[in-house]
């Protein structure tokens, strides 16, 4: 027996190996990928085990997308095996998707051999150079002694801090030489150490700052829902203790639950009325975790131009590089909010009452409005409709939504109500087409037994239609439920309102008949093209165990309302002619 | 198509801001992990966000943990000067980020190579000047001199124009390494 030193002894496994190795370590369970050359060693590792679960994509894009999908239904980091070239060129929209929207995923891509590189050899591409800009982070391994630190500094880097996308680049004969491995309690980055505790005199400053506010706003964004449960908790909390108006961006649904009286909806370019105003007319705006986009603010020298703003991020870059704030609070906004809380407690704080009152009938009055009503049809489904009859049917099950890009996105933000965070996969950032389905099968890889829906449109769905075959393949029985109305919608929206109606090449002419296309992939087919048959359909693509695409048939014309047009501050929205007073609103 | 629908202005949904206040020109020091790509990572956030560069210098500062200093010297605005500090502190291979501007008068050091044609008469101007400028020559032969020249970039500046006329061949600069008065040093 060796002498027990208390060092454990050093493991040696050839590098594809250690890759499996390692990714077990960091608790992953699924991996989305497509074999090819310069991952075969991993992938002949991948077959002689059991405890990784290798889901086959059909396109390397939709393996980014799923792992994304992953991820933000679960808090984990995704993770992604592609092979070089090609391979990893294909994920580069799906890795600059998970940038855009701050989603921790691990990308592995096999390069050519070491001595090849630089060669223009058969299927190399430079990987490291290509993704550089488009990841969070990015390493090429040239040492099979470095494959597990590397692959371990990957996963802390793609979690920590403002999460994102980290590409590892493995040549093959590293892959097949022998090396040691490392555990992941024995890695710790040497540089990379974000701040998450805000500094007490800043959370000072923004709880003074709060409780002086006569017309408060809480605007929240992703970044809740990436710090955890805490964060979502102790935003439930503040809000509570304070009775505060809550909005949201799109990344950040679900982040307050759309029940609560003080939920105003999303806000920003197709945000609700009352969340548009509440931001442009407020005193105090806290932004939690949000980072000021373009389609939040409009016109910049008009948004909120009376406000003092809190900001809290995790990313320094965030902070003063759209709006200017106030006080900037630098750190996680889950310990920052539990700070706010306890700093508010200890001090006494509390809100004034009348200016508080005046302040939710002002937002009454702007609620009153019903930004969101639209006219109903008995003859044709209206996609508003057809997203509240989804809404009213799935509302009790906990469904997974994702969705892809254009107006039924916005539809769904609009009128599909989250009460809980992880609830919601979109592509907000990137805006990438095709993003939905792939993203599905990630959700439903992640949580057998929950009901996965992804709500499409007809043109972004066929981005990545081909990975209906991979639903069927792994038996995840995920919906897609489709607004068919024969248009890029939103394109064709702008060209009505900003272009003079010049449709131009945004009408899908040829379409596939979808449901024979689903069918041919071995799904349940189904077409609705009535509202009165509606709700059945509704029903029994739920209740349909197995994937199931419903291709619902829908107004070809309706406009997503209410719009912010082109450079104008939030108190100047288009607003649909349902709408009480209709036509452009002022304040 | 109706004449009303071709009335509608074509729009953008992105609106324009420009940044009117006045440049101002800083030099950064970063600490960064000497790896492979870190350089390209820097030069590929200042190209990708539109900062500018007007000079960059990189060598290893600390061998033995891999560590090299860059500086750099750029021109924007005080808001884009903030962009730039936290873009480069959200590289994951940067230690740190200095700018040393924001600290008082850095001390700005660069290196220049001056190759002149020195026959006759211009031969012993050359090396008159060179030495009012303490530039050192480091070649000589019967036909031209090397001259290494040290200093602030308005010396080397001014060195490089009154050589011009002597019969200046080529020049070659390092561009500034620049650090920061008193006892404080960057975090590595």
């Amino acid at each position: 027996m060796a002498e027990d030193t208390g060092a454990p002894e050093t493991e040696m496994m050839t590098g594809a190996e250690i890759v499996l190795r390692a990714l077990k370590d960091q608790g992953v369970e699924h991996i989305f990928g497509y074999p090819g050359g310069a991952v075969l060693p991993i992938y002949d590792e991948l077959f002689q085990q059991d405890d990784l679960k290798h889901i086959l994509v059909r396109h390397e894009q939709g393996a980014v997308h799923a792992a994304e999908g992953y991820a933000r239904s679960t808090g984990k980091v995704g993770c992604v095996l592609v092979t070089s070239g090609p391979g990893a060129t294909n994920t580069v929209t799906g890795v600059m998707d998970a940038l855009a929207d701050s989603i921790p995923v691990v990308v592995i891509t096999g390069q050519v051999p070491t001595t090849l590189i630089g060669s223009d050899a058969f299927q190399e591409c430079d990987t490291v150079g290509i993704t550089r800009s488009c990841s969070k982070h990015n390493y090429l391994v040239k040492d099979v002694n470095d494959i597990a630190r590397v692959i371990h500094e990957a996963f802390y880097v793609a979690r920590s801090g403002r999460p994102g996308p980290v590409v590892v680049d493995i040549p093959k004969d590293i892959q097949f030489e022998t090396g040691a491995y490392v555990p992941p309690a024995n890695v710790t980055h040497g540089t990379y150490k974000p701040q998450t505790r805000a500094d007490a005199q800043s959370i000072a400053a923004a709880v003074e700052l709060l409780a002086s506010a006569k017309k408060p706003i809480f605007y929240t964004g992703g970044g809740v829902i990436n710090s955890g449960p805490r964060a979502v908790a102790a935003l439930r909390e503040l809000a509570e203790l304070t009775g505060v108006p809550v909005t949201s961006t799109l990344m950040g649904l679900g982040g307050f639950p759309a029940s609560s009286e003080q939920w105003l909806g999303m806000l920003g370019m197709h945000g609700t009325f009352e969340a548009n105003l509440a931001m442009h007319d407020c005193d105090v705006m806290v932004c939690i975790g949000a980072r000021f986009d373009d389609r939040i603010t409009g016109k910049l020298d008009a948004f909120s131009p009376n406000s003092k703003k809190i900001h809290i991020d995790i990313d320094p870059s965030s902070i003063n590089k759209n709006v200017r704030v106030d006080v900037p609070v630098l750190g996680d906004c889950g310990l920052a909010l539990e700070d706010m809380i306890a700093a508010w407690k200890a001090r006494g704080l509390k809100l004034d009452e009348a200016a508080m009152k005046a302040w939710w009938d002002q937002i009454g009055v702007w609620r009153a409005r019903d930004c969101l009503a639209y006219r109903n049809s008995q003859d044709v489904i209206m996609p508003q409709y057809a997203i509240q009859r989804l809404y009213e049917a799935t509302k009790d099950r906990d469904a997974f939504i994702c969705t892809e890009v254009g107006q039924h996105q916005m539809w769904t933000a609009q009128h599909y109500h989250f009460e809980k965070p992880n609830r919601l996969m979109t592509s907000g950032g990137l805006g990438t087409m095709g993003y939905g389905l792939p993203s599905a099968l990630g959700v439903q890889a992640a949580n057998p037994g929950a009901l996965v829906i992804d709500i499409a449109g007809d043109a972004s769905i066929q981005m990545n239609i081909q990975e209906l075959a991979t639903a069927r393949q792994h038996g995840l029985p995920v919906k897609v439920f489709l607004l068919n109305n024969n248009y890029m919608g939103m394109v064709r929206q702008w060209q009505e309102l900003l272009h003079g109606n010049r449709l131009s090449e945004s009408y899908v002419e040829a379409q596939p008949d979808f449901l024979e296309l689903a069918r041919a992939y071995g799904w349940h087919g189904m077409r609705c093209a009535r509202p009165g048959d509606l709700d059945a359909a509704i029903e029994e693509m739920i209740n349909t165990d197995k994937p199931v695409f419903l291709d619902c048939q829908v107004a070809n014309l309706a406009n997503c309302f209410p719009m912010i047009p082109a450079g104008q501050p939030h108190n100047e929205m288009l607003l649909g002619e349902e709408t009480e007073d209709a036509g452009a609103a002022c304040a | 198509m109706t004449e009303e629908d071709l009335s509608v202005p074509p729009a953008s949904t992105y609106f324009m801001v420009e940044e009117t206040d006045p440049e101002e020109r800083h030099t950064l020091s970063v600490v960064v992990d000497n790896q492979p790509g870190v350089l390209a990572r820097v030069i590929g956030l200042f190209t990708a966000r539109g900062y500018n560069i007007e000079q960059l210098t990189v060598s290893e500062v600390h061998h033995k943990r891999g560590v090299s200093r860059i500086t750099i010297v750029t021109s924007a605005t005080p808001h884009v000067l903030e962009q730039i500090r936290s873009q480069l502190r959200r590289l994951v291979p940067v230690h740190s980020v200095a700018d040393l501007t924001l600290r008082g008068e850095p001390i700005e050091r660069e290196l220049a190579l001056v190759k002149v044609r020195g026959e006759s008469e211009s031969r012993i101007e050359a090396l008159r000047l060179a030495d009012a400028f303490r530039a050192r020559v480091v070649d000589a032969n019967t036909g031209s001199f090397v001259f290494e020249i040290t200093g602030k970039t308005r010396k080397v500046d001014q060195f490089i124009s009154l050589m011009k006329p002597l019969g200046l061949i080529e020049v070659v600069r390092t561009g500034i390494a620049a650090i920061s008065r008193g006892p404080e040093a960057m975090e590595v």
